[in-house]
Parts: C-alpha cells; sequence; structure tokens
C-alpha cells in the first residue's frame, strides 16, 4: 500500500464501503449516519453499509418531506434528514447534576457522566461540515467552553459525502458552504454510479483518513473519473433553485426591524420552535431541575429550549417577547445578524431544515426579499 | 405533630379520568400520602374531613345549576384551587352542546327528560370562581400533577411548560407527521405535556392539551387546506376534548 496524504484522491468500490466500515469498527468507532426510519432519514447507529438507504432519494420542499425509490443503487442519494449531526454533540436531553442531602444536613453534588463511544459520522455533507464548525465556534471558542460538547467532539471520524444531487430546499451554493466539502474531515467521498461500476473517489482529509484509507485495497483516481465528479457537484450546485443573498445583511436586519414583512409572517409563524430545533446551529438550551417527593435527591438537566416560547424572553417582571412576529424576528434576526457580530460567522449554511420542517412551509430565503423589498423569483 | 396540607379533589361533569391519574401515581402515591392529609377524596375513600381545605383539585366542567352553586362554594373553602383536565380547564368534550342547542338532546337522551335539569353550555371552572393554576389535558399527565402537588409542597413554582408539542417530538427524535406524510397535526398549536404521545406513535396530535399561548390556529388551518382538509374536516379537527377553549373555538367557527 502507497503511503497516502492529505488531500491525495483514490477509488474505491462499492463493495469496499463494508471493508471502511469493519475498519472503523476494529479502531473502536460506533458508525452513525442514515437511515430510514417512520418515513425519515434518522441519523442512527449503523450496523454495516446496509443499514444505509440505499437506492432512496428525498424530495424536500418548504413544508414538506418525502423519501422516493431511486433507479439506481446509490448508497448517498438522497440530501438532507430532519436532523441534524448536532444531536450527537449536543444532546437533545441530557443529565448533568444530581444531588442528594446527607444525614448530616449538608448535600452531596455529583455531576453526571458524559463519557461517550468515538462515533464515526458517515455521510455529513458539506453544509453539515459548516454547521458543525458554527457550533465549535459557539461551544468550544469563546469565553466558556461547553465540557459536554467538547468531550464528545474530542475523538471522532467523520466521513463527508459530497452531493451530487441537490434537494429543491437547499441554498448551501449560495452560501458557499456547498455542495461540495472544503475541509472538516477525514475522508469524503464522492458517489459515481457508470453503466459498469459503482465507485466512490475518495480525498483523503486527515492523517487519521490516510492510516484508514491504507489498509483498503483502493486505486488511484484517474483524471476523467476526478472531472465527473467535480461536474457532478458542480450541477449540484447549479440545480439549485434557493438562494441567500448575504449582501448587506446585518444592516439589513437591524434597519428593518419594522417592516411590514414582520408583520406578514407573523400572522403564518406558528410559534412552534420547529425551524430552530432542526436547525444545526441552533444552540439554545434550558436547565431544569427535578426534586423527589421528599425534597432528599434532585437532578439537573439540560433540554432542548428555542426563542420561540413566551417563557423564553421572561424574566424578571415579564416576558419581553409577547407577539408571535417578535418572537420570529428574534430568532432570524439573530441567526442571520447578530450571529456575525457575537461569532463572527452567520448562523445559517444553507441546508433549508428550517423551512423544509416548519408545518406552515415559511421560507427564509423569501422572507429576506421580501424585506429587502424584493419579489422572489421561483 | 404539625398539620399537614390538606388535600381536596372535586368532581363535576368529567369521567374520573383525570382523578384516576391521581390514584396512578402508584409508587408516589403513599409518599404522597405521608406529605398531605387527602380530607376530601370520594373517588379514593369515604372519609370525608371538613374544609377549609389548603388545595382543592378540580376535575369536571359545570354543567348544572347545582354545580354552578357547588363550585362556588369549593373556591370559599380553599386556599388554592387548580382545575385538572380539559374538562375543568376549557369545559371538555361535553362542550361540543355547546354549539348547538342542548334541549334538542334531551328527549333523544333520557326517557323523562322533565326530570332533567342542565344548562345551556358546559363551561370551565374559570369562566364561574377564580382558579391558581390550570393542569390541562385530557386526561392529565400523572408526571405534571405530581410536579404541580410537589411544587406546592416545596414552596416552588411548578415548572409546567406553555411551549407546543413539536418541542417535544424534536426532543424525541420523532419524524415531523404533518411534513413526512400530510397528517395533520394540532401539535403546533397544542399545551406540550403529554410527551408528544401521538406523534410518537405516528398519529397526529389531536390537541387533548388544549391551545398553548399565541396558538396561531389560523394559520395551521391555512395549511391543512394545502393539505386536502375540508371546512369540515377542520372543524372536526377543532371540535374535540378542548372545543370550548378560546382558540379552538373560534377556529372551528370559522370554518363552519
Amino acid at each position: 500500500m502507497s503511503n497516502l496524504h492529505m488531500g491525495d484522491e483514490v477509488v474505491l468500490t462499492a463493495a469496499d464501503l463494508a471493508t471502511l466500515y469493519d475498519i472503523l469498527m476494529q479502531q473502536g468507532f460506533q458508525a452513525v449516519g442514515p437511515t430510514i426510519q417512520d418515513g425519515g432519514l434518522v441519523l442512527d447507529v449503523l450496523g454495516g453499509p446496509a443499514d444505509l438507504p440505499q437506492g432512496w432519494t428525498s424530495e424536500a420542499e418548504a413544508g414538506s418531506f418525502r423519501l422516493a425509490p431511486r433507479t439506481d443503487a446509490a448508497f448517498f442519494g438522497y440530501n438532507l434528514g430532519m436532523e441534524s449531526w448536532k444531536k450527537f454533540f449536543y444532546p437533545p436531553r441530557l443529565a448533568l447534576l444530581q444531588v442528594q442531602s446527607r444525614d448530616d444536613g449538608g448535600l452531596h453534588f455529583q455531576a453526571c457522566s458524559q463519557e461517550a463511544l468515538p462515533l464515526a459520522l458517515i455521510g455529513v455533507r458539506a453544509c453539515e461540515l459548516a454547521a458543525l464548525a458554527v457550533q465549535d465556534r459557539i461551544f468550544l471558542e469563546g469565553p466558556y467552553q461547553d465540557p459536554v460538547y467538547a468531550e464528545r467532539r474530542r475523538a471522532h471520524f467523520i466521513i463527508a459525502v459530497n452531493c451530487t444531487e441537490a434537494d429543491a430546499a437547499c441554498f448551501c451554493a449560495s452560501l458557499g458552504t456547498g455542495p461540495g466539502v472544503t475541509a472538516g474531515f477525514d475522508l469524503a467521498l464522492t458517489e459515481i454510479i457508470n453503466d459498469r461500476e459503482h465507485l466512490f473517489l475518495v480525498t483523503v482529509g486527515s492523517s487519521q483518513g490516510a492510516a484508514v484509507m491504507a489498509n483498503l485495497p483502493h486505486r488511484p483516481a484517474w483524471e476523467e473519473l476526478r472531472q465527473q465528479a467535480r461536474d457532478l457537484v458542480r450541477q449540484a450546485a447549479r440545480s439549485q433553485s434557493r438562494a441567500l443573498s448575504t449582501a448587506d445583511l446585518p444592516r439589513l436586519l437591524y434597519d428593518n426591524y419594522s417592516h411590514p414583512q414582520w408583520d406578514d409572517v407573523g400572522a403564518r409563524c406558528l410559534n412552534c420552535g420547529n425551524c430552530a430545533l432542526v436547525c444545526p446551529t441552533c444552540f439554545c438550551h434550558r436547565l431544569e431541575d427535578a426534586i423527589d417527593l421528599e425534597g432528599r435527591e434532585a437532578e439537573r438537566w439540560r433540554l432542548w429550549d428555542v426563542c420561540h416560547t413566551l417563557q423564553f424572553s421572561y424574566i424578571h417582571g415579564g416576558c419581553i417577547r409577547v407577539s408571535p412576529k417578535s418572537r420570529y424576528r428574534q430568532w432570524l434576526t439573530h441567526k442571520l445578524a447578530a450571529w456575525i457580530d457575537q461569532f463572527g460567522t452567520l448562523g445559517c449554511v444553507g441546508c433549508g431544515r428550517c423551512l423544509v420542517w416548519c408545518p406552515v412551509a415559511i421560507d427564509l430565503t423569501a422572507e429576506i426579499p421580501a424585506i429587502r423589498g424584493q419579489q422572489v423569483k421561483m | 405533630m404539625s398539620a399537614l396540607p390538606k388535600l381536596a379533589v372535586w368532581k363535576f361533569a368529567s369521567c374520573d379520568g383525570c382523578q384516576l391519574s391521581l390514584l396512578d401515581l402508584e409508587d408516589h402515591l403513599l409518599a404522597l400520602a405521608g406529605k398531605v392529609t387527602i380530607a376530601y377524596f370520594l373517588e379514593a375513600s369515604s372519609t370525608v374531613l371538613p374544609g377549609p381545605y389548603d388545595v382543592s383539585l378540580v376535575e369536571g366542567s359545570i354543567t348544572t345549576p347545582e354545580d354552578a352553586h357547588r363550585i362556588k362554594q369549593v373556591r370559599r373553602q380553599s386556599r388554592l384551587v387548580a382545575t385538572i383536565g380539559a374538562c375543568a380547564t376549557a369545559g371538555g368534550i361535553q362542550a361540543l352542546r355547546n354549539f348547538t342547542d342542548v334541549r334538542d338532546y334531551i328527549p333523544v337522551v333520557y326517557a323523562h327528560p322533565e326530570y332533567i335539569k342542565t344548562l345551556d353550555k358546559s363551561t370551565p371552572i374559570s369562566d364561574h370562581i377564580p382558579v391558581d393554576f390550570q393542569l390541562p389535558g385530557c386526561p392529565i399527565n400523572k408526571n405534571q400533577l405530581l410536579e404541580f402537588i410537589k411544587a406546592l409542597l416545596q414552596g416552588r413554582t411548578p415548572r409546567l411548560a406553555d411551549e407546543s408539542v413539536c418541542l417535544a417530538c424534536k426532543i424525541k427524535g420523532n419524524i415531523c407527521v404533518m411534513v413526512a406524510e400530510g397528517v395533520p397535526c394540532l401539535g403546533p398549536v397544542t399545551h406540550a405535556g403529554c410527551g408528544a404521545l401521538c406523534p410518537t406513535y405516528h398519529r397526529g396530535c389531536y390537541g387533548c392539551y388544549g391551545p398553548k399561548e399565541a396558538a396561531n390556529t389560523a394559520s395551521l388551518s391555512a395549511r391543512c387546506r394545502h393539505l386536502g382538509l375540508s371546512d369540515q374536516d377542520i372543524v372536526r379537527l377543532f371540535r374535540t376534548f378542548n372545543a370550548y377553549a378560546e382558540p379552538f373555538r373560534q377556529e372551528s367557527l370559522a370554518h363552519e
């Protein structure tokens, strides 16, 4: 086997995917990736490549998601499901602390164990790598590190996948976050199905990735295949019908706090919080204490929370954001404007989940142009 | 021995299901019995202690002139009054009669209509007396009830979420039935508390916990029309256990 380095491109056959899986297992990783459950794509433990939604595609639009069979046997021929990878690093529900009252009247505090198996994430898309990078900034690079996130993010293996098709909901191309992956992975796959062969063009993204590939029977990549891979990704970018223009974005939102479009979207918004819950970068949570009837034992839990509830903006004396429109405006203005001031990056990666999983199909790629006073061309 | 807080449980027009949730606390029930004096709870015990009571849990809606009088007596004897369930909080399934003329039904149901004395409408407890807490649900969630009682005993605010059912769905990882299957779901306008029971089993939410704060029923209805529901379907969607809760009542009337 040749020595591989970062940036090297090699070729695997579809059958080699099982060997790749086995090697990751031998190295102690738990493989997680997309599976089909309940009519959706659910990120879950993979028993092998056979658990991937092979031969399926996804059809996503504002307020609608469906799976449909493909005519080929692609392993990654769909786009994004409802869930993002953040659930593995920033769990929706997490026990933090246990407290017991001792017989001498004192209290005993015990932090809950946050040990987690090292994960191999299989099938991470470019926009999702971008989202992980945003959450890294929030949880790791600020003045306060989140120890739970840090521990879970410490050891893992990422197999990224270049998107060769786009959903109607995708707009990563306009934000430069996809559809091709550029950084933040150990191996990146481009799935190519020709008349005779089902291949993966593999880009090595780390020394960890190179070491794994060295144990696999790979071939060097040839130019025609490279070109085909580039064309597929380019085509996935060109086929995107949605876009989000970031020109003057913070200023636009800060200057248009009273724009009539907020009333318009406020009348449609359900304040259900689904957009924030499916957003791969949203990070708000609340702490809940559970105390037993005897008052002897307590637990502290961390749960995902959303800025769309009345309670979220409660401070002494009342709630700040009473009107439904003010809550949606808060979410979008934070995501697309204040986020930049706060974390130096946009809070949106163009994955489209917020518009797909909005029960009433509210679409930020239509709301922002409306605030700009533009008509949306669809 | 210091006196334990006195708990009373009252029944009005209801199915007893919410009172059962109290008995259903099982393991916690004995511990609870050591923390409060169960002074009035006919479903559990024929022992009746006189008032006043520290906490009155009220199940059921007001449907008769006698009950309209009795609930005022409950209030007078109680330091705190909390409604338990959709009947007491919103009028219950029996409030479906509020949309028609109850006199049309009496001869159909009863052999001797002349014995029946009933009010025109089934109304929530809060229409008759000031209420301190409301626990929604058909039936209530026993864990919510336990949290409420614990909070009272521990002198803290009960942790009762005001968000939509969607938050529980997403925390559980349920695939949204409305988006992925086109199934009408009241989850986005419904008060949390059930743990997203129905969507967990691939059913749309029936709204058992009633409207959440700022429930945007009009927008949800518009989307339901888009999914193929008729006006009649939308009326039926909103007219169940919380039909007379104001946002649901208004929404069903708008589609009549």
